[in-house]
């Protein structure tokens, strides 16, 4: 069954589970790790409460989406926590998050896995509506990008579930059983 | 016979690398498809099924629009054979690089090619040594692209084994695919070159990625079914789907010596085969 979420988005995040399919629709905004640390020091472009930040360096042409795959979320560890602090209720990535986050997720917010690689799917379901600190450069600009119905995994959840970290387990525990030393 | 020049070697080589690139940014070969749709229908994991499900979609999409697989487009790398009555000139390797930068302006592609320390990006796609040119004789006059992303090629291993460790090779491919998790965005598709020298090892690993993918052998079949069982799946999130196929490739190596490299590509196994015109 698939969820269908819309931005700004509330506590029908807290119902989700990982490993949940859920669409989403509406604004999200993409940062990288430069527009963390600008919005660390200055504040926020756009309103943190409800918002879905997107780990992205997108590629934009004459105002429309070119190529808007995720990035690795891994790199944002420690810089999300004001995020959250903020309001924020979705993180939108590829490959997972920490433990650290996983904490800070909880009760409040989850990460959304973006299937990697999949360029044409994000241009197709993707619109420019703005962008600020352009002068960080096209991939690490903060952009607001309106979705419609972009597919989503549910990776982490706001209960302490974690996909990525249980498969990781998982398959770490199946490799010493093949090949036991 | 006319002998031919080198602007007409340069003018086909760099019209062959152009069209081999768009070919391979925009549509995937169809072995790999083919491997990707019966990924599909044999997988029960949900999560699993909706990530191949939107894999799936993501090609047909840009096969429609015209527009490329996958954002990461890759630097290029490019096998050559050369028939008999062809000359080995520098006109080879500018036609490729000339190729490459009106691939990029045309495609487009992404501008991947940096210095390796300054981080300098020369616009283009080219760069010192930048593309890889592999050149070997063959029948006919043939140039093969193979778009490599970061994402996967940061991920590859090679090993210096010990002569005596021959039963430990499987276990170094599979160890591979376990440490490299998510990262690659499976399913992948392994290339494992064994024996030869250690830059041998690495260059049989990337010719094995040139292989179909609809047959292995009983190793590779070993191997491909050991990695599936580490249960990563598509995107790290789990499912029986890890590894679409292995593909081997061996040379013979010195009595004291044995490199295995293994080169991990993600699942827009991108290449493309085209014949050089003269």
């Amino acid at each position: 069954m698939t969820t269908h979420l819309t931005t700004p988005l509330g506590d029908e995040v807290l119902d989700l589970q990982a490993g949940d399919r859920v669409t989403l629709t509406g604004i999200v905004y993409t940062a990288r790790d430069e527009a963390h640390l600008r919005m660390q020091e200055e504040g926020f472009p756009f309103d943190p409460k409800g918002a879905a930040v997107y780990h992205c360096g997108p590629v934009i042409g004459e105002n429309c989406v070119v190529a808007a795959g995720p990035t690795t979320s891994a790199r944002m560890n420690t810089l999300t926590g004001f995020l959250l602090d903020a309001g924020v209720r979705a993180l939108i990535g590829k490959g997972g998050m920490n433990d650290e986050v996983l904490g800070l997720l909880e009760g409040r917010a989850v990460y959304l896995a973006f299937t990697g690689g999949c360029a044409a799917l994000a241009a197709s379901r993707m619109k420019v509506r703005g962008v600020w600190f352009e002068d960080l450069g096209m991939p690490e600009a903060v952009w607001a990008l309106e979705l419609d119905h972009l597919p989503l995994t549910v990776g982490m959840d706001a209960h302490g579930h974690n996909l990525f970290g249980d498969v990781a387990q998982r398959a770490q525990a199946e490799f010493v059983r093949m090949f036991p030393k | 016979m006319h002998r031919v020049t080198d602007s007409q070697i340069f003018r086909a080589v760099s019209d062959a690398t152009h069209k081999a690139l768009e070919i391979a940014q925009i549509r995937l070969p169809e072995d790999v498809t083919a491997a990707l749709h019966a990924a599909y229908a044999a997988e029960r994991d949900p999560v699993a099924r909706a990530e191949l499900s939107a894999i799936l979609d993501n090609i047909a999409l840009a096969g429609e629009t015209g527009k490329p697989i996958c954002q990461d487009t890759g630097v290029p790398v490019v096998f050559i054979t050369l028939p008999p009555g062809i000359p080995l000139t520098t006109a080879i390797e500018e036609g490729v690089r000339d190729g490459v930068a009106r691939a990029t302006m045309s495609v487009p592609l992404r501008p991947n090619v940096v210095s390796p320390l300054t981080r300098d990006n020369s616009g283009n796609n080219c760069g010192e040594r930048m593309p890889a040119v592999h050149i070997s004789p063959g029948a006919t006059f043939t140039l093969t692209v193979l778009p490599k992303g970061a994402g996967s090629e940061n991920v590859s291993r090679i090993a210096m084994l010990l002569p005596s460790q021959s039963d430990d090779v499987r276990r170094f491919v599979v160890e591979t695919a376990l440490e490299a998790g998510g990262r690659p965005c499976p399913p992948i598709i392994l290339g494992v070159g064994i024996g030869g020298t250690f830059d041998q090892s690495a260059l049989l690993a990337k010719e094995a990625l040139l292989e179909p993918i609809d047959t292995m052998d009983e190793f590779e079949q070993q191997i491909c079914d050991d990695v599936n069982r580490l249960g990563i799946g598509p995107m790290g999130l789990g499912g029986a789907t890890t590894c679409l196929a292995v593909k081997v490739k061996r040379a013979g190596c010195h009595t004291a010596s044995l490199p295995v490299a293994v080169n991990i590509q993600c699942w827009a196994a991108r290449r493309a085969t085209v014949e050089v015109v003269l």
